[in-house]
């Protein structure tokens, strides 16, 4: 049977904490409320409030109560109600669960959910695709599913990591994406798949620009060509053989954010690509991403800067014709 | 009855002279130019690291100590030769060379490296304290942070957390007063004591150059937290004797208020007590230079970290090491096992 994306991370924390009493889960409104998005629904009756906790509005006291718990040994998964919120816990992550390894020897198994992502009218601080900021970052691991098989796998690795993995779900796929899920529990890797094969160009993306990109280059919408979308799934690790096997059999890339185009993961990939794959290329690196604005509120606003089906194969278009 | 025994009083006044003598061997190491970047101690305030880790048992993790608190990692057993390497910038157990001055923590001896931005760790000792309720487990944990920290939004955090499900912790601020060159009076309108109450976390200030006092405030906080009745902040009132750093002459600081500290000493204060109460003080006091001295020796011969090795360890492979227990000092503890 078909499952939800949101469904399929449920299924996740389900697994890992019917499997290891060290996971729990915490955030704000994510008990008896089952989260803002419902992703935590049913764990209470299942796993009780001591392991399903309503934390305060406390951004910071969250991901730092959570670098305790697990050098206590503990598993935590922390929901950040949106992915914007993160800033307000930005020093923990940064400074303190990230460094902490490379400085103290100590590692912080700590798993952070954030719901990212535009396209229903959030407005400025319910849209933001924040994973560049963490990518920054050493020490912090970043990962962005765009199926429901992958966003039950990713986060399952993401929980059994020794490291603070940032997790990036998107809030347009949650209900959106319908897909089939392996019962039981299964580790994606963090590397990248090809979601569909291509000879003639790449398309690069992850999270819900897999899908723009699915769409925007189907044999019949670019008068025969044959594209091949790779779905990064992860961003730190970067899975640069697999890029870089994209760019030489085809020769021709289109890279995909749904973030804001400075140092986006997909500045990244082409910086990668200019000083790995130079030769291997036909045709200019072409980026596809948001505007450095803030992702506004009004319906044909949104539309304007978001990355579009009709976007991203218009410069399909062009650089099949380059 | 009494807390402290004698052998608790040789113990206390040792861990703050081997707490001035490293500080003061590190300086001095700093000025030869052997310690690279600056260096922090905590002159004046031996007596509260000292005095509140040496009620910690084994289990119960220090999160963190912080710049004034060399005596913190010294009463949980940090290997002294290990400290000196790594304020050398020397290969070492504990930083390896990633780290340097006071941003250090063994681990293995449950005691957590502190970060910058001050008081993170506090909300990090409120997590350990978390798990500790959530496994049943009675452990309790030590935050130590200043009078300047408590403007940070962080500190409500910690706070407001600790107080909601009275978790085993416990804050020892070290009203120093001086936030680097800030005076507590332009740093906050309420004394973070009285704003406490507000938090549901118990409060109590003590005389923090008093090593018995603050001892006992925290034997007495731990004592609370283990019965499941909440943390507890301890505010220890001291003064800053050096400048935030070496390369800080704290002019700004008015004469009179260090000569007036000066009289209070922490240390002479101690030594004077037990010497009057017949511990040959002389004794300890000859054991911890010769100890330092050895541990200087040895740190010198030290090699420098390989740079091949700069960009290793970002992330963790395999199962991690969890957080250790160190020593459990105090005399009551060794009482309680022997009557169990």
């Amino acid at each position: 049977m078909a499952t939800t994306y949101l469904k399929a991370i449920t299924e996740a924390l389900r697994e890992e904490m019917r499997a290891d009493e060290r996971v729990f889960v915490m955030g704000e409104d994510v008990g008896a409320f089952g989260g803002a998005f419902k992703v935590t629904d049913g764990l209470t009756e299942e796993f009780g409030a001591a392991r399903v906790r309503d934390t305060p509005i406390a951004e910071a006291g969250i991901f730092g109560t959570a670098v305790g718990a697990a050098i206590a040994g503990l598993r935590p998964v922390c929901e950040m109600q949106f992915s914007d919120f993160v800033a307000c816990g930005f020093d923990q992550l940064v400074n303190v669960a990230g460094k902490m390894h490379y400085r103290l020897g100590l590692a912080v198994p700590m798993t952070v959910r954030l719901p990212t992502g535009g396209g229903f009218s959030g407005g400025p601080f319910h849209s933001q695709n924040p994973e560049a900021w963490f990518m920054h970052a050493p020490g912090l691991k970043v990962v962005a599913p765009s199926t429901p098989e992958d966003a039950k796998g990713l986060l399952i690795s993401a929980i059994r990591d020794p490291n603070p993995v940032v997790y990036l779900e998107h809030k347009h796929l949650y209900r959106r994406v319908k897909g089939e899920v392996p019962e039981g529990a299964y580790e994606t890797p963090f590397a990248a798949r090809v979601a569909r094969e291509g000879e003639d160009l790449t398309v690069i993306a992850y999270g819900a620009m897999v899908h723009t990109a699915l769409e925007a280059t189907t044999t019949d919408a670019l008068d025969g060509a044959s594209v091949e979308v790779l779905d990064l799934r992860s961003l730190v690790p970067l899975d640069e053989d697999a890029i870089l096997a994209g760019v030489a059999k085809t020769s021709k890339v289109v890279i995909v954010d749904e973030a804001n185009a400075t140092c986006a993961a997909g500045a990244q990939v082409a910086a990668l690509i200019a000083e790995r794959a130079f030769d291997d290329l036909d045709g200019p690196v072409v980026r596809v991403a948001t505007p450095d604005v803030p992702i506004p509120f009004s319906p044909p606003l949104e539309q304007a800067v978001l990355p579009s089906v009709d976007r991203v194969r218009e410069a399909c278009r062009d650089l099949l014709s380059y | 009855m009494a807390l402290l025994n004698d052998d608790d009083r040789r113990g206390l006044l040792r861990h703050m002279l081997l707490m001035r003598a490293v500080e003061e061997r590190g300086l001095a190491l700093y000025k030869q130019g052997r310690v690279p970047g600056s260096f922090y101690d905590g002159r004046g305030q031996e007596a509260i690291s000292v005095g509140a880790t040496w009620a910690l048992a084994g289990e119960d993790p220090v999160c963190s100590p912080l710049i004034r608190d060399l005596g913190a990692h010294l009463v949980k057993g940090t290997d002294l030769a290990q400290i000196f390497r790594h304020y050398m910038g020397r290969e070492n157990e504990i930083s390896r060379g990633r780290e340097g001055n006071v941003h250090f923590g063994d681990r293995r001896r449950g005691v957590v490296g502190m970060v910058s931005m001050l008081p993170d760790m506090m909300v990090v000792a409120v997590g350990l304290a978390m798990a500790f309720q959530m496994r049943g487990e009675r452990r309790c944990a030590l935050s130590f942070f200043g009078d300047g920290a408590t403007s940070r939004g962080d500190w409500h955090e910690a706070m407001n957390w600790a107080g909601l499900d009275r978790l085993p912790v416990v804050f020892v601020m070290e009203n120093n007063q001086l936030a680097y060159s800030t005076p507590t009076e332009r740093q906050f309108a309420v004394n973070p004591v009285e704003r406490a109450a507000g938090y549901g976390v118990a409060a109590v200030t003590v005389d923090g150059n008093d090593v018995e006092a603050v001892f006992a405030a925290t034997h007495d906080a731990r004592e609370r937290a283990l019965a499941g009745e909440g943390s507890t902040l301890i505010e220890a009132v001291s003064m800053r004797m050096h400048g935030h750093g070496a390369h800080d002459d704290a002019r700004y600081v008015p004469g009179e208020l260090v000569a007036e500290w000066a009289g209070r000493d922490p240390v002479d204060r101690y030594l004077a007590a037990l010497g009057k109460a017949g511990i040959d003080v002389d004794a300890v006091r000859a054991e911890v230079a010769e100890t330092v001295e050895t541990a200087v020796a040895e740190a010198l011969t030290a090699p420098m970290p390989d740079p091949a090795e700069a960009a290793a360890d970002v992330f963790c492979d395999g199962e991690p090491e969890p957080l250790g227990a160190g020593l459990s000092q105090w005399s009551g503890f060794a009482l309680a096992g022997a009557a169990a």
